[in-house]
């Protein structure tokens, strides 16, 4: 055997990319929203952002092992990658059998039913949010303002986030410029001091790991850049419209979780689409969907439900979106 | 209270007799006839629905077999003579006596005869290994041993050997539809006569190449050397393209080919020891 | 700089043999001439065992239009014509000559000096193709004066000179351009004559700076010919992405450069075209890089078709210990060898020697759906579901999701984090697809 020559079809080479490495390039990504998370949130964010993570890691293990009978494949970094998602979507207060329950959701229901790594049409973390705010409205609403180390993990203070600010008071009768004394500036909220989940304040820290992510070809323009700029189309006409009854587009643009959405969340391979066309659609769908609850819709925040539902339509998009087939435009000879 | 639930009754009610009404009209329009004799013979077919008959399915089958006008050329070799006895009965035909077939494997190159000269490190597809290269051997016909053939019997009929890389057919289980001939690439499976007591004669072997290279390239390869032919007094062997074939339907399992081989490329299976001690060197095919 | 818009890998490029001078390899004891070394029509053998021939003698006369001869690249007795495993794997007729001494046949001109001026009129040109055995030495070895023979209704505007070698490993084109410039534009020019055109552009990629200043200098005292840098980038070097690049022109699915009236040459084949036209001499011998991390002379040479591959190998320091997997052409699109006796063809362009550690695929896991097989595809298809349909056997699916379109290039596979054998189930696609087009034009 040692003096034999190995046969195979070509290529025989490969590019050193593999999907351990494009999912520890994610968590690297993450980990200026981890910091700036812990810095704001303190003790909670560590207790949540753990909690999250090894309970993720821990479900897959066991239906790999013991339901699938399969190799397990929690090295692959893609359950670490759910958890810290997860984690970010959730208040540093909530408490830790809701984040187990949650874990369960995404791991279990919304990943391994489907087959595990690659079949999941929804993304995994999105949905075992959504899940947990239709269950636990109450914990799942309660935003705790940023305090650092100062309190502890259950007993941070809780404040409206600057999105349900305006969203109650234009319901009020309140007109934007009456409101815009309760929220933060835009100078705070893009260095993340406001309430609000956990890995969604802090800009600067997710455009970071944007750039990250960008640099290491671990994801393309097309996802986030149509997200953002559909985003801020729409609400810069509608603020063009009515600059009392709606927040300019930097307001719309920090405030919530568009970033965290359009950098992390809606550019998770599995249910993104898979060609840059798609992407392009997908992305601004997301965007004008968004932009749609925030401001007819019953919820002050809408990212998570836009890109659910645009994930329901990724296999049609699939399936009848193709790439310009090469020579076609040039006419038949 | 009792007037919304009055109302409630009533009113679905009208609603699932309008809908039967409807259903009914809609039912009765777009009926499709369908002779009953179908049905009958669908239910006695063996329901494997694995296309060994040629049809898509077992209802497809017993459609052809209603609409034919004599079974000539229609056989399931799955259900085997009682079905197709059993549907002429219901269809008022004759069946034609068709001989039960098992699959054979004609290679019997395993490690210890066939060296092997390279790693094949693609996918484990007899398909894509075929379309690359020789082989794993020097032998261009024999068996690649990526289970092609294993993965098509939906009989459970097949598994790889680890240790001849060879597939192993188990004949209890093999009905004969003919998935696996159709899966390898080097047609080396054959469907052959059944003979009494599962025995079998047949050249194990599918290399056409003249006898030096056949046989460098492996121990137990026909290299034509035509002996068997003359050995055999009813005139079942041929040899075309330096390679010999045994006609199942006229060996009378004599056994005088399998001792004159002079590679034992021929395989005798199932049968009694031999009264007298012979230099078999091989069998590595057993039940 | 030009490139070619969608699609394309970079991998590792590997240039170890840019710096060495072309050598001439010493030759062997014996050789096994492939008696069909291009695309088209078999050869039809004209010698018998025992017969002696000379080097450049005709040796295999070409079946019909779409063929090509082959000539001896050695002179000897022939010891026999039998069947050899040449570099795609499988078994073809190969002539067997025991070399005795090097004579050639005496119409050949061995001159060294160097002829610009073209004398043959334009039919004769095509017809030297044809009687020299020329066929494309990028590596598709297409019969030559078939290129050059224009059907009616169709026209060219513009020679394409492919001199981008994008393949890792591969110098084999540098040298030739950096040492036979000269030659390689006078064949230019010759065929410019043949195809009837003014202009010629000579691509090459911009890691060979010095052929491409080399080159460009040279051209100025020829008519029409334009050098052009291209950005690195794999397959830049295929002549659809080539004529893309250079004259953005897209050439339409299933269709051949004529289409866009442009033809595409090897840098190789120009040199060879050369030397038959100017010197007489057939195509028996071309250069071929030898290259691998561990080999310990790596170089190129001028080889002699029908030379093993163990001669070659032996010229450049002995198969290396820890060899995994040996090479014909370069490691994206290269044919891998099963053993070395296999005989250098007029279509290997290389041959490299890789280390175990670098020999095994990786292993293969689920699609995580990331779509770097999409990005990475020079033609704009969809390499996972091509995959996927040929895995599942809906091959009348991935007809339509244009599988035909796919050249093979490697770059899905090579991309692909999960290790996914995208190549190998989309080529077993691609040879069912024709089967059953083959069927449905046969039925109609």
């Amino acid at each position: 055997m040692s003096n034999l020559l190995y046969v195979s079809p070509s290529p025989h080479a490969h590019a050193p990319d593999t999907t351990r490495k494009l999912m520890f390039g994610v968590i690297i990504a993450l980990l200026p929203a981890l910091f700036s998370s812990i810095f704001y949130f303190g003790y909670g964010a560590i207790i949540v952002t753990s909690t999250s993570v090894i309970s993720c890691l821990l479900f897959e293990y066991l239906i790999q092992r013991f339901i699938f009978k399969k190799p397990v494949t929690i090295t692959d970094g893609s359950a670490i990658v759910t958890g810290l998602l997860l984690a970010f979507n959730l208040p540093s207060n909530i408490p830790v059998f809701i984040i187990i329950f949650g874990s369960f959701v995404s791991i279990a229901i919304a990943k391994m039913t489907f087959g595990g790594l690659g079949n999941n049409p929804f993304n995994p973390a999105l949905v075992g949010r959504v899940f947990m705010l239709i269950s636990f409205p109450v914990q799942m609403t309660s935003w705790p303002l940023p305090s650092g180390f100062s309190t502890g993990y259950t007993d941070a203070v809780t404040g409206a986030t600057p999105l349900a600010i305006i969203k109650e008071g234009l319901k009020n009768g309140d007109s934007i410029s009456q409101l815009v004394t309760q929220i933060p500036t835009p100078a705070q909220m893009f260095l993340g001091n406001m309430g609000g989940s956990m890995g969604e304040v802090a800009a600067v820290a997710l455009l970071l790991g944007l750039i990250w992510l960008l640099a290491k070809k671990i994801i393309t323009w097309h996802i986030p850049v149509s997200v953002i700029g559909s985003l801020v189309i729409f609400t810069g006409i509608l603020w063009l419209i009515n600059p009392e009854q709606n927040a300019n587009p930097m307001f719309h643009l920090l405030a919530g979780g568009v970033l965290l959405g359009a950098i992390f969340m809606a550019t998770d391979y599995v249910t993104s689409p898979m060609n840059p066309k798609s992407m392009i659609i997908y992305g601004c769908g997301i965007g004008i969907l968004t932009v749609i609850i925030r401001v007819w819709g019953a919820y002050p925040e809408g990212v998570s439900f836009a890109i659910l539902i645009m994930n329901a339509f990724v296999p049609l998009m699939n399936a009848y979106i193709k790439p310009r087939r090469f020579g076609k435009e040039v006419k038949n000879g | 209270m009792s007037q919304i639930v009055l109302i409630t009754v009533l009113s679905l009610s009208l609603l699932a007799l309008i809908s039967s009404i409807i259903l009914y009209f809609v039912a009765q329009k777009f009926k499709i006839f369908e002779d009953p004799r179908i049905d009958e013979v669908q239910e006695i077919l063996p329901a494997a629905n694995c296309g060994g008959c040629g049809f898509a399915g077992c209802r497809n089958f017993a459609e052809a077999l209603v609409k034919a006008e004599t079974f000539e050329g229609l056989n399931c070799p799955v259900g085997g003579a009682d079905v197709m006895a059993k549907a002429a009965e219901i269809l008022g035909k004759v069946a034609p006596v068709v001989d039960p077939t098992v699959a054979v494997l004609l290679c019997n190159g395993s490690p210890e005869f066939r060296p092997q000269t390279s790693v094949y490190d693609g996918v484990a597809d007899c398909r894509i290994a075929h379309t690359l290269y020789i082989g794993e051997t020097d032998c261009i016909f024999g068996c690649l041993g990526e289970g092609d053939c294993v993965s098509a019997c939906t009989f459970g009929a097949m598994y790889m050997n680890p240790e001849t890389k060879l597939p192993f057919i188990i004949d209890d289980k093999c009905v004969s539809c003919g998935a696996c001939v159709k899966a390898c690439p080097r047609h080396l499976i054959e469907l052959r006569k059944k003979a009494r007591k599962d025995r079998k004669i047949y050249v194990a072997c599918s290399n056409c190449d003249k006898g030096g290279p056949a046989k460098r390239a492996c121990k137990v390869a026909c290299i034509a050397c035509t002996k068997c032919v003359k050995v055999c007094e009813y005139n079942a062997i041929t040899i075309v393209n330096n390679l010999a074939y045994i006609d199942a339907t006229k060996c009378t399992f004599c056994r005088k080919c399998v001792t004159e081989c002079p590679t034992n490329s021929i395989i005798e299976l199932n049968f009694p020891p031999r009264k007298q001690p012979t230099a078999l060197k091989t069998e590595t095919i057993t039940s | 700089m030009k490139t070619f818009p969608v699609g394309g890998v970079h991998p590792p490029e590997n240039k170890l043999t840019a710096e060495s001078a072309i050598q001439y390899l010493p030759l062997p004891l014996s050789v096994s001439i492939p008696v069909t070394q291009h695309i088209g029509a078999p050869a039809n053998v004209i010698v018998n065992k025992g017969d002696y021939v000379k080097t450049g003698q005709l040796i295999a006369e070409n079946k019909g239009f779409i063929s090509a001869k082959t000539h001896s690249s050695v002179s000897g007795k022939v010891n026999k014509i039998d069947t050899i495993i040449d570099s795609t794997g499988f078994k073809q007729n190969a002539v067997f000559i025991d070399v005795e001494g090097d004579e050639w046949v005496s119409t050949i001109d061995r001159s060294t000096e160097i002829v610009t001026e073209i004398k043959l009129p334009r039919e004769e040109i095509i017809q030297k193709c044809l009687d020299s055995g020329i066929v494309g030495l990028g590596g598709a070895t297409f019969p030559s004066h078939v290129k050059l023979t224009i059907p009616a209704g169709k026209k060219c505007d513009i020679l394409i000179i492919n001199g981008v070698e994008c393949e890792p490993y591969l110098t084999s084109d540098h040298r030739l351009m950096l040492e036979r410039g000269e030659e390689i534009l006078t064949g230019i020019t010759i065929l410019m004559k043949a195809l009837q055109v003014t202009r010629a552009m000579i691509g090459i990629e911009n890691n060979k700076q010095d052929a491409i200043s080399h080159l460009t200098s040279l051209a100025t005292a020829f008519q029409g010919i334009t050098v052009h840098a291209l950005k690195v980038k794999y397959p830049q070097g295929a002549e659809k992405q080539l004529i893309k690049a250079l004259i953005k022109r897209e050439v339409p699915p299933g269709r051949l450069p004529l289409d866009v009236n442009a033809i595409v040459h090897n840098v190789g084949t120009a040199f060879a075209v050369y030397e038959a036209v100017q010197k007489n001499k057939p195509l028996f011998e071309r250069v071929v890089t030898v290259t691998g991390k561990l080999v310990t002379k790596p170089g190129n040479f001028f080889v002699r078709t029908g030379t093993p591959v163990s001669r070659l190998i032996d010229a450049a320091g002995g198969v290396p210990e820890d060899t995994g997997k040996i090479v014909s052409g370069g490691p994206m699109m290269g044919k891998s060898l099963s053993n070395l006796d296999i005989p250098v063809v007029k279509g290997t362009s290389g041959i490299i020697l890789f280390p175990k550690s670098e020999s095994e695929r990786m292993e293969s896991y689920p699609c995580i759906r990331c779509a770097k097989c999409v990005s990475a595809c020079p033609m704009n298809l969809e390499p996972y579901l091509l995959m996927s349909l040929s895995e599942k056997g809906m091959f009348e699916k991935a007809e339509a999701e244009r599988i035909s379109d796919c050249m093979e290039c490697g770059s899905c596979s090579f991309t692909c984090p999960a290790g996914r054998p995208l190549l190998d189930y989309i080529r077993l696609g691609k040879t069912t697809v024709i089967k059953i087009a083959r069927d449905r034009a046969i039925k109609k």
